[in-house]
């Protein structure tokens, strides 16, 4: 994966997930500096929307949702910005899940639940190369 | 039916929601079977429909008094009538995805749909569920699993 941000720039963050507990939980518990939250989408199709307008570096993409799911909606960010970095934040935790993920663009894997150590963890190891 | 391990799939998908999320252990009683496709409800109940190679649903219950402390355990403030039924669903479908873990990729899960004060709308698609109790605090919930 030779995906990267320009160095030590801020971040733009954009968090898909169905759920609003969720949504407000990763932007609550993260603490990475680099990362601000531009948006958060409750589907793929809002989400994409989103993507075009506020152009975020870091996507956390949940994938079971309605309308469009994650992995579809992975692909499309995907198409659009090759750059970006997405990491799947999922409860969806057998292995040939994450494969596909990563197969069709996502960066890292995040299985739910998760403590705001793993969050942060996650975001840390999917910025190490930026 | 299930297996003995397809049951501690779930117990065990329960146990660690209680511990990532709420930072604290849940208890759970011993499953059992329930017979007559009514294995009861709580105030708050996230169903999961399953398809694929199983069919059926996992559905996760509890009262809005617990429901509100997990949310304030995870620091959420707003403890609003929608968030407590975004979290019951929430619930539901992450001991449900992480069963994926052992039932594979054909496990395959909805989106919740979300029940409030209307037990009698809460039915099992199969006569034969099982139940696991959990015990958080001083509260009672109950994950069902009815599934062909």
């Amino acid at each position: 994966m030779n995906k990267r941000v320009s160095s030590q720039s801020p971040l733009k963050l954009m968090i898909v997930d169905d759920s609003n507990i969720i949504r407000r939980r990763i932007e609550r518990s993260q603490q990475i500096d680099r990362l601000e939250v531009v948006g958060a989408a409750s589907n793929g199709r809002e989400a994409v929307e989103l993507f075009r307008r506020t152009q975020p570096d870091v996507v956390t993409m949940d994938l079971t949702m309605p309308e469009m799911d994650g992995i579809e909606c992975v692909q499309q960010l995907v198409a659009i910005n090759s750059k970006v970095l997405i990491l799947v934040v999922s409860a969806l935790a057998d292995k040939a899940t994450a494969v596909e993920a990563i197969e069709k663009g996502a960066n890292g894997f995040l299985c739910k639940p998760f403590t705001d150590r793993q969050l942060n963890d996650a975001f840390l190891e999917l910025l190490s190369d930026t | 039916m299930l297996k003995e391990a397809e049951i501690r799939t779930f117990i065990e998908g329960t146990t660690n929601y209680f511990e990532s999320s709420a930072r604290q252990t849940a208890s759970v009683g011993s499953p059992y079977l329930v017979t007559d496709g009514k294995p009861g409800a709580y105030e708050y109940t996230g169903i999961i429909s399953i398809s694929g190679a199983r069919k059926g649903i996992v559905y996760f219950s509890a009262p809005r008094g617990m429901l509100t402390v997990l949310l304030m355990r995870m620091q959420e403030t707003d403890t609003s009538d929608a968030n407590i039924m975004d979290l019951v669903g929430e619930v539901a479908n992450t001991i449900s995805g992480n069963a994926r873990k052992d039932f594979g990729r054909n496990f395959i899960i909805s989106v919740p749909t979300i029940v409030a004060n209307d037990i009698e709308k809460i039915t099992a698609p199969f006569a034969r569920s099982y139940v696991i109790p959990i015990n958080w605090r001083t509260h009672s919930a109950k994950l069902v699993v009815c599934l062909e």
